[in-house]
């Protein structure tokens, strides 16, 4: 199918930009440069656990390759979960209503 | 290319290790604002997300579902790409907003951008768990909102072709960068973090030119889409117009 091809194409396009995570600037962000500039990083409380913080995956010395990894594992842990989400919600909705969403679906 | 990328992880590295504020982060972390604040926004944005549930399970149709899949992956990826903006060490990224109004209308925008605030804070500790109510409000309610508003607005206003489109749609991406950071400063003044003379120019300032940025991204997604798949472009137009 031509369509789904695209969507892939799409999808692989996301796992691309995530690989450039590594370039990204360091640089503290708008909210993060009020923060600092105003001695406000004290207030900040430490999250409970940490997973995958600073966008690094834990436990790889190269940073470039945890930053990719993390990108990755982001992108894909995303995609899947709004797959999935959507999926459900129009799956109960096309249940319900088969009338309703071929109205929406025809346009 | 490969020594680029060892220059940007020692300045990460360098930054990481000059002092407590260890985690990069680009949500508002935990902390910072007040119980109030807290409490305020995570009921509005709790409302929010489940009406936007609600309407989006009345409306969506089998082609949106890959859409809002790939559309909340390309979110996340790309706002991890921070870039340099032009005044003193501040970085700026895509906030996705617009884009994802434009393209599926704003309820399905509050629940993408709210899974990837989700993502973002549970898997990458960026953004604080207590604060997640009030970085789903400022960027899915506020930066959602605004950016709907001004498009449907901007729709009714002027001739209906892709470069008011194209001009509306850069538009709505600036607003919703730099409404979504007026928020977040308002947020900080009614915590009594620190007063909204200091805040305010701080943030807009960084943020209006974050906008450009969200704006050039945003068109450009949409102009490669009406080159390679108008039909998606058309079926979202067509159903947003449904909904009114």
């Amino acid at each position: 199918m031509k369509n789904k091809k695209w969507w892939l194409v799409a999808f692989a396009f996301c796992l691309l930009l995530a690989t450039f995570a590594p370039l990204a600037s360091a640089a503290p962000d708008g909210l993060e440069r009020v923060v600092e500039d105003h001695n406000l990083t004290e207030r900040i409380i430490e999250p409970p656990f940490v997973l995958i913080a600073d966008y690094l995956f834990p436990g790889i010395q190269n940073e470039a390759v945890a930053g990719v990894l993390a990108g990755w594992i982001g992108t894909i842990l995303v995609f899947a979960l709004a797959f999935t989400l959507v999926w459900l919600i129009a799956r109960k909705n096309n249940t319900k209503t088969p009338s309703d969403t071929a109205r929406i679906n025809n346009g | 290319m490969h020594i680029k990328i060892l220059i940007c992880s020692c300045n990460r590295i360098a930054i990481a290790s000059n002092g407590k504020y260890e985690i990069t982060r680009m949500h508002i972390p935990d902390g910072l604002l007040n119980a109030g604040t807290l409490v305020g926004t995570a009921v509005i944005s709790t409302g929010g997300v489940a009406g936007a549930v609600r309407v989006v399970g009345k409306k969506l149709g089998e082609k949106q579902i890959p859409m809002m899949g790939v559309l909340a992956a390309f979110i996340f990826a790309a706002q991890m790409l921070n870039v340099p903006i032009v005044f003193g060490g501040t970085s700026g990224h895509f906030l996705g907003a617009a884009l994802c109004v434009v393209l599926l209308g704003p309820w399905a925008t509050l629940i993408i951008l709210t899974l990837v605030l989700i993502v973002q804070c549970f898997i990458f500790q960026d953004g604080g768990i207590l604060a997640l109510g009030a970085n789903i409000f400022n960027m899915g309610i506020v930066g959602g909102g605004a950016a709907y508003l001004i498009y449907q607005l901007g729709l009714k206003l002027f001739e209906n072709n892709v470069r008011t489109k194209t001009i509306l749609s850069f538009a709505a991406a600036w607003c919703s960068v730099v409404l979504a950071s007026v928020a977040c400063s308002l947020e900080i003044v009614i915590s009594d973090v620190i007063p909204l003379r200091v805040v305010l120019p701080a943030m807009f300032g960084t943020h209006a030119i974050i906008g450009l940025l969200e704006g050039a991204i945003t068109v450009a997604a949409l102009t490669l889409l009406r080159k390679t798949r108008a039909d998606l472009l058309d079926l979202q137009e067509s159903w947003q117009t449904d909904e009114e």
